[in-house]
């Protein structure tokens, strides 16, 4: 490797090294000063984010790195500002709930860098062991984290249930890789896809790539890998829920789709059929077993399954549009469930603390008039009603499956999205049919800030989301 | 014609009045005062401003016009608007009935005034949005989102049963609008465009229109309704507000006996000939089937609201006879049944707001203390059941016209339902107007006051202009119904002479 390679490389993941070196130099800083250094630490720790995301955004340069292992591509850019946006907000939301949820540790935030780091190696892998390096670093931060209210039971079960399953599925992950490996010789994508399209694939390597596929199908919790989720969704903190829901869903389906559509496209049509299934078992779970749900976290739980089912749809297609509609969807559910955590945390009473029951939030409309039409917006956004941001997700996926005539998938998914319907109306009734039976603590700026910017978001996309439709095709021009 | 957008104008002007609402404060009497007001003056001005479009409207123009055409989310789906004679008095019609919902709502609406004017205006916006769009997704991102300000209007405002009820009528619409939403998607694949205009004008191969008319059928059937998914309009209109249920017998049932115009008979002729029978049959169905439920109800509104679905019954009929009489008539009965059961449910709103009951038997002799009123609801009545020289009498013996040079069974079938409705509705007037005025509580009643005089006379007006006189309308409608009429024949024959030529 000579210099000039090398220092393009660096230049290339100049992101993540940022993020690298500013963990450790803040892990110094906790440690030689203590706990009472947790405010500064998740400062600079925001401030850190920051630095990587503008870096992102504003230096140009695109290409391979570390001779093919690592990718910067539009699409990897992309999903990488996305999941560090998710980071940033989740952090943010953290403050104000650190204290009754013992997140005030200076760990704590320096975690939550360490697992962003290694979802932002994630999206950009473009190599089986640089793939398995980033998942688990993003996996092991966030088992800890899981955990971290240590006094809480249902924390700590969370926790442990998370990493029992999630070690069990990166196992079978690495198997698969092995698989693959041993079938083609090879662990970059640019190769294997080379050998798959020159020569008869081989059973053993369908073996090998459905382990792969359930690796990632169990990180972005999709049926049937999906078992963990409603537990570690309730038992986590709160804060701790919105971090799992946004980043860490966002690089595993960034790695699924570079994987299917790098990888193994010249196989579409195996893969296809595994991820068909995969989205039709999430759309119907995610909205037949929510109808039963009282914690709401639960709910969310099932509801972020059942998104997933929808954004499998448009990768499904296998298409330039349906890996533009996977990126469109995946933004809009980070934007609505963060904006929907940012409500659920605000769910405090004045005496007796967190509330998570559904029920809680009947009368809302009374005493919190503003929250209530955010959340009213919301739910109507992930029910998929235009004009509301959720319902363009939705649209733009099931076109791409229309176009690649998947018309059973198509319709098994837009009848589970009125099933989905129910559930979230149910809120909707709740907060304004019903009557209050106590009033909600007053809610702290940064949530108010991004609850209300969630809002704003779901209801002008309408106007202005032309944009962010455009970068997500330029995103899904990087593999077709 | 002058550059001015007048058809956003039309659509958005409700928002300002949104927006001003949002401002005022509703606590004491000058607050509850002020949002009637701003709502009352802004659903008046849009009225005024949309008069303005039937005015500049070309009535030998069978095209679209007052066009507009913009760029929109940058992927294909474009802002475009327009008129034709089909959609043009929709238009008009969905403006003219929001200044009397507001009126309707002036005492009995109790608590939470400014969010519910908010959200009769929001919903005026996309009622209008869904007769002026010119581009299928748009068409349908305003068709979907009326559901939001009604499942909020019928869930806040409505009555015992109203969470039931909501969600039915919620759920139900949803359905079927998720299969047109993969219709919609369907035909851009297809075509590569959402525009209407170019899709009015493409002609879809035969296999694949069957089972987009069908997919749009599922989403127009459930709004209309149609017998047998009409079982969500009785629980809504009953729940409902009076306003809520004026707007959704008015205009809201409209939004599918559109559909089926613009979409289903122009896009898919092949299919709709196909399909005309199936139509046919359960149109007779619901003329009959749900006139016999009519006469057997107790509760004025879900009286009315049956009678709702058999007036769509003659409607759907009309539409897929494909003939000129046909479809004027099913334009002229949508029209014509806007008015007339807008104006029954504020007839039984009337009564509503003294009485706090819907109970058939509950009333008897109203005629003694309130003439005014009887006379008004007698000839609401009387359009109702469609008696000549009403505007109700026009749009039926077309409709029965246009069917029969189609199929006489059918029609003869569909006048059974002219006597079935006299009854029902005569026996419902005898039952609340005649008789003597006997039970205490409806003693002290007061005839109309000055604001409902307000109501009801200008739709009494109507209802007997348009059955002496219903010229203006057919003159707007007559280009475009011609036209529309002539491409059906035309792509019939074409597919005719096709099949012909390969055997």
């Amino acid at each position: 490797m000579t210099a000039e390679i090398l220092s393009l490389s660096l230049q290339l993941s100049m992101p993540e090294i940022i993020l690298a070196v500013g963990a450790l130099a803040l892990l110094m800083i906790g440690v030689f000063s203590g706990d009472k250094s947790t405010p500064t630490v998740t400062g600079l720790a925001v401030a850190l984010l920051l630095v990587a995301g503008l870096w992102l955004i504003f230096m140009p340069g695109e290409g391979e790195a570390y001779g093919g292992a690592f990718m910067l591509d539009p699409f990897a850019r992309f999903m990488k500002v996305l999941a560090l946006m998710g980071s940033i907000v989740a952090m943010v939301m953290s403050v104000g709930r650190a204290q009754s949820d013992q997140l005030d540790r200076f760990e704590f935030p320096v975690l939550l860098v360490l697992s962003t780091l290694g979802m932002m190696l994630l999206i950009s892998a473009n190599d089986l062991i640089a793939l398995y390096l980033g998942l688990e670093l993003m996996s092991l931060a966030l088992y800890v984290i899981a955990a971290f209210n240590r006094d809480s039971i249902r924390s700590t079960e969370a926790g442990l249930k998370y990493f029992v399953l999630g070690a069990l599925s990166s196992g079978m992950m690495l198997y698969g890789m092995s698989l693959v490996y041993g079938f083609t010789g090879n662990t970059g994508f640019d190769e294997i896809a080379g050998i798959l399209s020159s020569e008869p694939r081989h059973m053993g390597l369908i073996f090998g790539m459905v382990f792969i596929l359930a690796g990632a199908c169990f990180k972005i919790s999709a049926v049937p890998f999906h078992m963990w989720t409603p537990d570690v969704y309730e038992g986590a903190p709160t804060p701790v829920t919105a971090f799992f829901a946004a980043g860490p869903k966002v690089a595993a389906m960034a790695i699924l789709v570079r994987i299917v559509s790098e990888a193994f496209l010249p196989i579409l049509t195996d893969w296809r059929q595994i991820i068909v299934f995969v989205s039709i078992a999430s759309m119907l779970l995610g909205s037949f077993a929510a109808i039963g749900q009282r914690n709401i976290k639960r709910l969310m739980a099932y509801s972020s399954i059942g998104h997933m089912g929808y954004a499998l749809v448009g990768l499904a297609a296998g298409s330039e549009t349906g890996v533009s509609g996977v990126v469109l969807y995946m933004t809009i559910y980070m934007v609505m469930t963060l904006g929907t955590f940012a409500c659920i945390m605000a769910m405090r009473r004045k005496e007796g603390g967190n509330v998570e029951n559904v029920d809680d939030l009947a009368g809302l409309s009374s005493t919190k008039p503003f929250m209530a039409i955010v959340l009213t917006a919301l739910m109507f956004s992930m029910a998929g009603i235009p004009p509301l941001a959720g319902f363009f997700a939705k649209y733009f996926v099931f076109v791409a499956a229309i176009e690649a005539k998947l018309y059973a998938l198509s319709i098994i998914g837009v009848l589970s999205s009125v099933v989905g319907a129910y559930y979230y109306l149910r809120i909707v009734k709740l907060m304004w049919f019903d009557e209050a039976q106590g009033e909600f603590a007053r809610i702290s700026g940064e949530l108010r800030l991004v609850f209300g910017l969630s809002g704003l978001f779901v209801t002008a996309y309408v106007l202005f989301g032309g944009p962010i439709g455009i970068a997500a095709n330029a995103a899904a021009k990087s593999f077709f | 014609m002058t550059d001015w957008p007048i058809l956003s104008t039309v659509t958005f002007l409700p928002l300002v009045g949104v927006l001003l609402l949002l401002l005022t404060r509703e606590e004491g009497t000058y607050g509850r005062r002020n949002i009637l007001n701003v709502s009352l003056f802004t659903t008046t001005f849009t009225f005024v401003v949309s008069l303005f479009i039937w005015i500049g409207f070309d009535n030998s123009n069978p095209g679209f016009q007052m066009v507009e055409k913009h760029a929109w989310l940058g992927t294909g789906i474009s802002y475009h608007l327009g008129v034709d004679g089909i959609s043009m008095l929709f238009v008009i019609l969905t403006t003219f009935l929001m200044p009397f919902c507001v009126l309707a709502s002036w005492d009995s609406v109790g608590k939470r005034l400014k969010e519910y004017m908010i959200a009769f205006l929001l919903l005026e916006v996309v009622m209008v949005g869904v007769f002026v769009s010119l581009d299928i997704v748009l068409f349908y991102v305003f068709f979907e989102a009326t559901l939001i300000p009604m499942f909020v209007i019928i869930g806040v405002w409505g009555g015992k049963d109203r969470v039931y009820a909501s969600y039915k009528f919620f759920l139900y619409t949803l359905t079927g609008s998720v299969l047109m939403m993969l219709a919609v998607m369907a035909m851009y694949w297809q075509t590569g465009t959402t525009d209407i205009t170019e899709l009015l004008k493409y002609g879809f191969p035969g296999g694949m229109q069957t089972w987009l008319w069908l997919a749009c059928f599922a989403a127009f059937s459930v709004k209309m309704p149609m017998w047998p998914v009409h079982t969500w309009l009785p629980d809504a209109h009953v729940q409902a507000p009076t306003a809520g249920s004026v707007i959704l017998a008015g205009v809201m049932l409209k939004l599918g006996g559109y559909g089926f115009v613009r979409f289903s008979l122009a896009m898919f002729p092949l299919a709709s000939d196909y399909f005309a029978p199936f139509v046919f049959t359960l149109s007779v169905l619901a003329i009959i089937y749900t006139s016999l439920v009519a006469m057997m109800q107790d509760d004025i509104k879900k009286l009315i609201a049956y009678s709702s679905v058999a007036h769509m019954g003659y409607v759907t009929m009309g539409i897929f006879a494909a003939n000129v009489q046909g479809l004027q008539g099913a334009l002229f009965q949508m029209l014509s049944h806007g008015i007339v059961s807008g104006a029954l449910f504020l007839c039984v709103g009337v009564v509503y707001d003294r009485l706090h009951t819907r109970e058939i038997a509950a009333y008897g002799g109203l005629v003694n203390n309130m003439p005014k009123y009887a006379v008004a609801f007698m000839v609401f009545t009387m359009a109702n059941v469609g008696l000549p020289g009403t505007s109700g009498f026009v749009g039926e013996f077309l409709t029965i016209i246009g069917v029969f040079r189609v199929n006489t069974w059918v029609a003869l079938f569909a006048a059974t339902g002219v006597i079935l409705s006299a009854s029902y509705a005569l026996w419902l007037y005898r039952r609340v107007i005649f008789g003597a005025l006997e039970k205490e509580s409806l003693k002290g009643l007061l005839d109309l006051s000055a604001r409902e005089k307000v109501i009801l006379y200008p739709l009494v007006a109507l209802t007997i202009f348009y059955g002496f006189y219903p010229a203006p309308i057919f003159d707007a409608t007559a280009a475009s119904v011609d036209q529309l009429v002539n491409n059906y024949s035309a792509a019939l024959q074409a597919a005719k002479d096709l099949a012909l030529n390969v055997h």
